[in-house]
């Protein structure tokens, strides 16, 4: 692999190696000392264009558990805004010698765009509303690590149920690419101004009645709604999304005995997500967020241990 | 042409058997507890993959000889090899550990002994898991051709080879059969 | 040389006479001491004429100058471009608008018609100087807030009062900004939801025509669609036609050949607004071209320099380039499929386009009397297009390596030779 555009592009080979190889790395995670030397030498720039405390610390960590240098270079406001096109952000860094850049971006394809102008391997770190491939696979991987534990099997079969804003939703368009092809039939939950256009073309099922699919469900992935939207009269009220969307109390009742809840964050208690359901035992919130530094070691390792 | 020979490339010279090899293990086993001075706080690890099932076999006869269980473990030093970016991608292995090293007598187990790189990776593994009181190593085969300063304590077959040939160990436990054989091109004999 | 006799070449109705020019315009008889153009195997057709031609001058000049952009138009085969109006400044004023026929005439290849815009600054909020416009040097006859949807129906309204009295004629950017979200970038559908780019949806096109259409029947005035890219556009386009409302439509090279496929790899260069459509559009696109119901092909000509486009797909400026291969676009999808003949391109290209323009000598017959303007056309000739090869200033090509007719020989602008292979 040269780089980690989407889950679009990875082979189902590249997908069960990275999977597997943040196993490993997973463990590694829990040593007293978390430092190994495979990527010693190696220069990853976490490049983001956007906000994000999450993402861009679990690459650093990523990295220098590994013993990659890492720098971080927050570009909001410094690119575009300064009249400098990003393909000139983008080659400034990569003529520093860097050997991988990860880069979130507002921009849907901003990332692709990116590796077609670089020598440097690139690593999608959110682009836009198009993917966030780092983020499904650590949900897949901290699924599947939830289901072992519990001896529940794999993905196989497995009904993952994700709802939210998918309309602007990054995280659920890596995911539906990327749980079905691990064998999970995935089922896609939104209110109608907030479902993308085209999704009768993808390989999960669509559905506006959350109380309908809720039972039947081995994982509930909730996603964020952000409080903004209801200016662009996509929901009326945050009253109307919650009573109609929101993991309540009340629905956290109805799931199935093994069911859990995931949620790439950050949480909007309250509105998509309450409290109850955000802290209940069921929650592997926190289990994604670790999940995180083992996949991104596992992506790192797969683009940079070896020479391309 | 040998009747052992592969696509007339390669020619295959068993070396030992699964009879020799166990005599070889039993005898490694008994060489460690006399230079560890019994089994007490013994960690036996095997250096991934051949490594394993010989550091299994070593721990059982030093748990017949002493009737103790004896604590094993498998060491991946896939992270640490020196080419590792030089090569195509390794997938990652899992090391595995009975418990902490730290004060122990830490015992390498690697199949074959060549340019001593593999050892010298394990050794830097080993120096970010823990602080071993001592660490021994053990191989079946020395075969010669160190490229770094590393010796072994204990030695199951010193085999003289070319540095172009190849040894290869083979272990019920990944392979049909117990044997070590030394293969070369045809071309270079 | 002022005289010239054009030998051999075939017209447009398929018949084959020699055409006499001297000084600037068709004569009856062999002037003596003629320059002899041998257009054996070519076809003669009246000089392109195009409605929809952005310039970057004023402003950005390192994205195209009336100069570089007349050099393009010519190579295309045109004697006439209309210039948008959304240069810095905004084309606003009659002084602004003078200043445009006068860098024409400065560049002196091919007859620049300023476009005025309908409301100051583009801004959608107060008219722009109509009248003085029209009034002035330039005699401003076509406004247009084009890059910008005029939203405000009360302020339209006025607009077509205002310009009636001088049979000005509004060209609408027709797209209802209410219905996309401030990044879209393409066409709203199966693709824009997997790519995660936001997406216009082709009813955006068709409320505003709707409108519009409504408003010049309520006004008398003339309403003329730019870039129409939708089926439901033309079906309201047919409706206005068949009322009898005074509406006029347009169609680009690129809606009639590129598909919204092209941007899955978010290559920057496909994206324009409005944006590339479906198969099913562009058929609708085609059929109403070809059947009359869109009277014209504009370019929507729109250099960008290279710094414009190296951005995110949401964040590039939009638009391509289109004069130097509006001609080989339309044989390759209207010609050679059978849906238009020479005539048909002759009127959608030269004829109808002068005529919305009200721009007096264009788009006329080849005959005695007429301003000898013309293109002589290969059309056997294809080539493989080369961004590089163009007289733009911009490289924002769409066609850049695929195969197409190259058929513009010659072009001949008021009796002199603007271009010649």
């Amino acid at each position: 692999m040269k780089n980690l555009l989407g889950i679009e592009g990875m082979s189902l080979d590249d997908i069960r190696a990275v999977l597997a190889t943040a196993e490993e790395m997973h463990e590694i995670q829990q040593r007293p000392v978390k430092k190994l030397p495979a990527l010693r030498g190696r220069t990853v720039v976490n490049l983001f264009f956007e906000d994000s405390t999450r993402t861009r610390s679990s690459f650093e960590l990523a990295a220098k558990w590994l013993s990659a240098d890492a720098i971080n270079v927050a570009a909001k406001g410094s690119s575009a805004s300064k009249g400098e096109s990003m393909r000139d952000t983008l080659m400034t860094l990569d003529s520093m010698g860097v050997d991988a850049i990860v880069m979130r971006h507002a921009g849907s394809g901003s990332v692709a765009q990116a590796a077609g102008w670089v020598r440097a391997s690139m690593i999608n770190a959110g682009d836009g509303t198009h993917e966030h491939p780092t983020q499904a696979l650590l949900d897949a991987h901290a699924m599947l690590r939830h289901f072992r534990k519990n001896d529940l099997g794999d993905l196989e079969g497995k009904e993952v149920v994700i709802v939210g804003d998918l309309l602007h939703s990054r995280v659920v368009r890596s995911n539906a690419l990327l749980l079905p092809q691990l064998g999970a039939h995935v089922t896609i939950v939104a209110p109608p101004t907030l479902m993308p256009p085209g999704v009768g073309t993808w390989n999960v099922a669509v559905s506006h009645d959350l109380d309908a699919v809720l039972p039947s469900a081995d994982v509930v992935m909730m996603l964020r709604v952000q409080r903004e939207r209801m200016l662009g009269g996509f929901f009326p009220s945050e009253r109307e999304y919650t009573i109609r969307y929101g993991l309540t109390a009340a629905r956290l009742a109805k799931l199935a005995p093994n069911a859990v809840i995931a949620h790439p964050g950050p949480l909007n208690r309250g509105l998509e997500i309450s409290s109850a359901a955000a802290d209940s035992i069921r929650s592997i919130v926190l289990d994604q967020v670790s999940a995180g530094v083992a996949v991104r070691m596992s992506v790192l390792y797969h683009l940079l241990a070896a020479e391309n | 042409m040998s009747p052992d020979a592969i696509d007339g490339v390669a020619t295959v010279k068993s070396v030992m058997n699964a009879a020799e090899i166990a005599r070889t293990t039993t005898r490694m086993s008994h060489e460690l507890l006399e230079l560890a001075g019994g089994a007490e706080d013994l960690i036996i690890l095997g250096i991934l993959t051949r490594g394993v099932p010989l550091a299994q076999r070593i721990a059982r006869a030093v748990a017949e000889t002493e009737g103790v269980d004896v604590a094993t473990g498998e060491l991946d030093i896939t992270m640490y090899r020196d080419d590792l970016r030089s090569q195509p991608l390794r997938p990652v292995g899992r090391t595995v550990l009975p418990g902490s090293i730290d004060g122990k007598i830490v015992v390498l187990v690697d199949d074959v002994l060549f340019s001593g790189r593999t050892v010298q990776a394990a050794l830097h593994a080993l120096a970010d898991l823990g602080r071993p009181a001592k660490i021994l190593l053990v191989v079946l085969v020395d075969r010669g051709h160190r490229d770094v300063p590393i010796q072994a304590h204990i030695v199951g077959r010193h085999l003289p080879t070319a540095s172009d040939e190849r040894v290869r160990v083979s272990m019920t436990e990944f392979d049909e059969l117990d044997q070590v054989t030394i293969e070369s091109d045809a071309s270079t004999l | 040389m002022t005289k010239f006799v054009i030998s051999g070449a075939e017209h447009a109705d398929g018949t084959r006479a020699d055409l006499f020019i001297a000084d600037g315009v068709f004569v009856e008889e062999r002037p003596s001491g003629a320059d002899v153009i041998d257009a054996d195997g070519l076809i003669a057709l009246p000089g392109l004429v195009d409605l929809h031609t952005h310039l970057r001058e004023p402003g950005r000049e390192d994205a195209e100058t009336v100069a570089s952009g007349s050099m393009a138009a010519a190579r295309g085969g045109f004697t006439c471009i209309h210039a948008m109006a959304n240069t810095t400044p905004v084309t606003d004023t009659a002084e602004n608008a003078e200043h445009i026929l006068d860098l024409g005439i400065k560049a002196d290849l091919v007859q620049v018609v300023p476009i005025g815009a309908i409301t100051k600054a583009l801004a959608g909020k107060e008219l722009a100087e109509l009248g003085l416009m029209h009034a002035s040097r330039a005699a401003v006859r076509v406004f247009s807030d084009d890059g910008m949807c005029v939203m405000d129906a009360g302020l339209m309204r006025r607009a077509f009062e205002w310009i009636k009295p001088f049979d000005g004629v509004l060209a609408q950017h027709a797209q209802d900004s209410g219905l996309a979200g401030p990044g879209a970038c393409c066409h709203e559908g199966d693709i824009s939801g997997r790519l995660g780019l936001a997406g216009w949806p082709p009813v955006a096109e068709s409320v505003i025509i709707a409108r519009d259409a409504q408003l010049a029947e309520a006004t008398g005035s003339r309403l003329h669609v730019c870039h129409i890219t939708t089926a439901e556009g033309v079906d309201v386009i047919r409706w206005a036609k068949a009322r009898g409302i005074n509406v006029t439509a347009e169609a680009t090279p690129h809606h009639l050949y590129l598909k919204t496929e092209e941007v899955v790899n978010y290559d920057t260069v496909y994206k324009v607004n409005p944006p590339l459509r479906t198969d099913e559009h562009v058929e609708a696109i085609r059929e109403a071209l070809a059947d009359g119901t869109i009277d014209i092909v504009g370019t929507d000509h729109a250099p960008h320099a290279p710094h414009d486009k190296d951005h995110s797909f949401a964040e590039a400026k939009p638009g391509m380039l289109g004069l130097e291969q509006a001609l080989s676009v339309i044989m390759e999808t209207m010609v050679t499929t059978g849906r238009l003949d020479w005539a048909g391109v002759v009127d959608r290209m030269s004829a109808a386009p002068a005529r919305i323009g009200r721009v007096a000598g264009q788009g006329r017959p080849l005959v005695a009397g007429e301003p000898a303007n013309l293109v002589l056309v290969d059309p056997a000739r294809r080539a493989t297009v080369d961004r590089d090869a163009s007289a733009s200033f911009s490289r924002n090509n769409p066609y850049h390596g695929r195969d197409l007719p190259d058929p513009v020989e010659l072009t001949m602008w008021a009796g002199r030779v603007t271009h010649r292979r």
